[in-house]
């Protein structure tokens, strides 16, 4: 970079603690639920108990009698049955998307859905009023499995659509003009006998974002505009929206997300609440507020993943793969909310991952059941489609008898290939799958662990050994807007940022992307630091407010630092721009004898020269300026990306089985992950570490559960089951380091990799450890039940299912099946 | 309601509660110490972990009329002079916190567990620190922390401590 200092070290590249710590390490902090307006109002939802039912009366009379309560309101109370949340995603021309008011209006569709809400004078007194509103309910079918909701009779989530499928979604290489016929080269791998096909089904169970901050929303209708507080990824989105939804004017909204405790995709999403609260403010004339509890946020806040997937890929028996198919079906639950139906379809691209196929093709139903809608959560699509395509190649490798780090590597793009176009139209412009992957191997000790396991089933070890491989690739920095706009998003992929120069020498940087708890403050202070020559410390980043950055596309999907972080570089180029005009006239020097180094433009060969707080000074007084030059230094630079960005990366997990006891525990894992350039080591590693959590609790620990009847049965801490920092163990994180050639900076999204890559690595780690014993495949999360249960089956013993099975995600961290009365006789 | 008297971070206070307010809720909105969070309904999280008569308690599993008479200790009662306690500043220095809503429980939680056992090793730091949980970090670079100010806490170790961060604002 050419204007770094070069009498100080480089900001970029530098393990700098965070300049956002100091107010979270002691409580300075400004949640939504800290801040207090004088005369705020507390609302509470009251929530359907069940999943599909038609409201035949709610009965308020008992809640509205409650000393403090000011109202109880319906939708129609509200006049807002014609209200609909957004779906800012159609992924096909003719997507069904159905209405999608604040709260029910004549059909509840999922348990946990609003029917009414309470407005009190206090929170206590708006939960105690909520659960005296009595809704009557007149019970409909639930409809709970996908392949089921697709049958000609099912039961219908919205029957004005005669049909529980929301959109069909095709890719297909031929078509696309990138690959040949999948469905050609998968018939005649079937008809050679020097090819393989392998088939396999996969589930990506329903997993809840779970974020710590409870969502909040604080709405002030009293001054001039409305001010929305709320623990949201998306204030600008959130603005947009509440203008369209509810009639007032966009100017005349303001929303502000505070410090947002966490989101991982969770808080990507316009809410119900937000609605109501700014209907109910608008009633009212006074600030409102709501709160969720715990057990409301994992009910009614969105889920992510839950898809079924069918795998087929062919491969001659030499190892090259020739063909991929997959078929999807992806749970929408009972709506289609802010990108829900495009989640997916962000990882339709990446089935062939980092691999050469001839042929692709991919199709995906999205579909319609009575439960919790899913949207976003923390890789969105590409840890399904990395599951998918890791575990196959897996599968391949065991069918060929061959190590399966041998056969990826015969298939993979070497890195001489690239720039590389991929089966699925992806250009990757960089890469180098085998650096990343002979550190990770060394550092993993990949051949003596291998040699271990031979010794362990030499052995007849009870606790054998398994070593599981996720190579892995992902697009971020979302997005190209052109991109977008093919694929049926409504919004553009650009960001925006905006550089103050202070007379004092001060700068202010704005941006339009929305922090919670990545480090962008700190972040973007290192790239301005860098960019103009001022010192770290000297850098204020403003964010999260649509009055100070009026525009933004704020914060998901990896897209932060490779696209938000590139308009700051752009904004500061055009800021370094201004001060060379202002500086050439008051140095009496001609611009291109200007040299600008250290945050000081000198005049080449001579001892004159002015730092850039001087300058801005003098934009100040403006009282000597060149002619006809506007007074300012400050400048905004919005940047639309024309790529994406591929990290990629290694992970290895070497995974101990008790086969005796099914559990699972995770003795090593070593992951080299390529994020290009690094601007803090350290906060990417922060990254890596929790992006690898909960794709490992993926794998072993965590699902949303519901019975028969369409309820949540784990919607608590209690049982659904995070997991703790006993129930992980430290990682071997390393980076290589191969840059992005399409930004400035050579960077790469890391928000997502770590959860991307894990979950696979995990599974196959653990089927490795058993597949001698004949398993071929255990569901996620690969509780001790569940894995006990799999080698039990394997060997030919009969186990019974119990509610348990399939109603908790194997009843807990390590507990075995009480209700299960063959778990004594097999021991 | 139900009168109580309790010092929280050095100050007295008396009040008249309902017998129902949890300790939590009394703490964030009859006292302001909004450095306390709420993170769930059941107790498993412990974001609202404070310190009560100097070990660690879930301020949601309290009732605030059982603290009558008692000493509490919030996050924002912590720092002496405007200087942070070592394993505030362990936590700054090893990047132990990301959104940082888990933080106030989980830097009070270290430091009980710190009084029990002044040289953790990995293992008795995770057991030590399981009944808080935290979605961004991990927990590498907690254990990491609390490790680091386990050696920072020693006797005779101030001198190899860095110099101490300020807190902008206090």
């Amino acid at each position: 970079m050419t204007t770094t200092a070069e009498s100080t070290t480089p900001e970029l590249g530098r393990s700098r603690a965070r300049k956002e710590d100091a107010r979270l390490l002691t409580g300075r902090t400004r949640w939504t639920d800290t801040i207090a307006l004088p005369g705020t109002l507390h609302l509470s939802v009251v929530r359907s108990p069940v999943a599909h039912a038609r409201i035949t009366g709610i009965d308020t009379e008992e809640a509205r009698r409650l000393p403090g309560v000011l109202g109880v309101y319906t939708v129609r109370d509200l006049a807002a049955e014609g209200v609909s949340l957004p779906c800012s995603w159609s992924i096909t021309p003719d997507q069904k998307t159905p209405h999608h008011p604040p709260l029910a209006v004549d059909t509840v569709r999922f348990a946990g859905e609003g029917v009414a809400v309470v407005i009190a004078r206090d929170a206590a007194t708006a939960r105690d009023a909520s659960e005296l509103v009595v809704p009557d309910f007149e019970d409909l079918p639930p409809v709970l499995d996908m392949e089921a909701a697709l049958a000609q009779d099912a039961t219908l989530v919205h029957p004005d659509f005669g049909t529980n499928a929301s959109a069909h979604w095709v890719f297909d290489s031929e078509e696309a003009g990138t690959g040949e016929s999948a469905d050609r080269l998968i018939a005649a791998a079937e008809s050679d006998s020097d090819s393989v096909v392998i088939r396999r089904r996969y589930r990506q169970q329903r997993l809840i974002p779970a974020f710590m901050e409870p969502r909040s929303v604080l709405v002030d209708p009293t001054g001039e505009q409305y001010v929305i507080w709320t623990s949201t990824q998306v204030p600008h989105f959130v603005r947009i929206f509440m203008a369209l939804m509810t009639g007032i004017p966009e100017h005349k909204l303001r929303v502000i997300a505070p410090d947002v405790g966490g989101g991982f995709g969770g808080k990507l999403q316009v809410t119900p609440e937000e609605v109501l609260c700014t209907l109910a403010a608008r009633k009212l004339g006074r600030p409102v507020k709501w709160t969720e509890t715990r057990s409301e946020s994992m009910l009614s806040g969105h889920h992510g993943r839950d898809q079924v997937q069918h795998v087929t890929l062919a491969a001659k028996r030499d190892g090259t793969v020739t063909a991929l198919k997959v078929e999807i079906l992806a749970d929408m639950g009972a709506y289609l909310v802010l990108v829900g139906p495009a989640i997916p379809i962000l990882g339709a691209y990446l089935y062939n991952s980092i691999y050469k196929f001839d042929a692709y093709r991919l199709e995906c139903t999205n579909v319609f059941t009575s439960k919790t809608p899913t949207d976003a959560y923390r890789g969105a699509g590409r840890p399904e489609a990395t599951f998918a395509i890791e575990r196959t190649m897996d599968e391949l490798a065991a069918e060929l008898g061959r190590d399966p780090m041998d056969v990826r590597r015969q298939n993979w793009i070497t890195h001489e290939e690239f720039p590389f176009t991929t089966v699925a139209g992806l250009h990757y412009d960089s890469g180098n799958y085998e650096a990343a992957t002979a550190k990770a191997v060394e550092l993993f000790d990949y051949d003596g662990l291998r040699r271990e396991q031979q010794q362990r089933r030499d052995a007849g070890d009870p606790v054998q050994l398994g070593i599981g491989i996720s190579t892995f690739t992902e697009m971020c920095g979302l997005a190209p807007s052109r991109w977008f706009g093919e694929q049926g998003y409504v919004a553009g992929g650009w960001e925006r940022a905006s550089i103050r120069m202070l007379p004092t020498g001060k700068v202010e940087v704005v941006t339009g992307a929305s922090a919670h708890g990545q480090g962008h403050e700190t972040a973007w202070s290192q790239i301005v630091a860098d960019q103009l020559g001022v010192a770290f410390d000297d850098v204020e980043v403003l964010h999260g407010d649509t009055q100070i950055a009026h525009k933004g596309l704020d914060t998901y999907g990896s897209r932060s630092l490779v696209v938000g972080g590139i308009a700051v570089v752009n904004a500061a180029k055009k800021v370094i721009a201004k001060a060379r005009t202002v500086a050439a006239h008051l140095l009496e020097a001609s611009e291109d004898d200007l040299e600008f180094s250290g945050g000081r433009f000198t005049v080449r060969g001579t001892d004159k020269g002015m730092a850039i707080g001087e300058l801005a000074f003098a934009a100040l007084q403006a009282h000597n300026y060149p002619e006809g030059v506007e007074p300012s230094l400050d400048s905004s630079a919005t940047f639309d990306p024309d790529a994406f960005s591929y990290p990629h990366g290694t992970h290895l997990a070497a995974m101990e089985v008790d086969t005796e006891t099914g559990r699972a525990t995770l003795r090593r894992y070593v992951c080299v992950d390529d994020v290009g350039n690094a601007v803090n080591p350290l906060l990417v590693e922060g990254q890596v570490h929790g992006g690898l959590a909960q794709g490992i609790a993926q794998a072993l620990f965590e699902e949303a559960n519901y019975d028969e009847q369409g309820t949540l049965v784990n919607g608590t801490f209690v049982d659904y089951t995070l997991p703790s920092a006993a129930d992980l163990p430290s990682f071997t994180t390393d980076r290589t380091e191969t840059p992005s050639t399409t930004n400035p900076l050579g960077v790469k999204g890391v928000g997502e990799a770590g959860t991307i890559a894990s979950t696979p690595a995990i599974v196959n780690g653990i089927i490795d450890a058993v597949r001698h014993l004949g398993v071929t495949e255990i569901e996620m999360p690969c509780t001790p039940q569940r894995v006990w249960r799999a080698i039990q089956e394997a060997q030919g013993r009969t186990t019974q299912e119990t509610p348990i099975d399939t109603h908790s995600p194997g009843a807990g961290l390590g507990s075995i099946d009480p209700n299960n009365p063959q778990e004594e006789e097999v021991q | 309601m139900a009168q109580v008297r309790v010092t929280v971070d050095g100050v007295e206070y008396v009040d008249d509660v309902e017998p129902r307010t949890l300790l939590v809720y009394y703490l964030r909105e009859r006292l302001g110490k909004v450095g306390t969070v709420v993170g769930c309904d059941t107790s498993n999280c412990g974001a609202c972990t404070v310190h009560l008569d100097g070990r660690s308690v879930k301020s949601c599993a309290v009732l605030a009329v059982q603290v009558d008479g008692c000493e509490v200790t919030t996050i924002e009662g912590l720092a002496r002079d405007g200087e942070l306690h070592p394993v505030q500043k362990a936590f700054h220095e090893c990047h132990a916190l990301q959104c940082g809503f888990c933080t106030p429980g989980m830097i009070l939680q270290a430091i009980d567990l710190l009084g029990d056992n002044s040289d953790p090793d990995e293992q008795e730091v995770r057991e030590g620190i399981e009944g808080n949980l935290c979605r961004c970090t991990g927990y590498q670079n907690i254990v990491r922390a609390v490790q680091s100010a386990a050696q920072a806490m020693k006797p005779g170790a101030a001198a190899r401590v860095e110099a101490p961060v300020t807190v902008a604002g206090d």
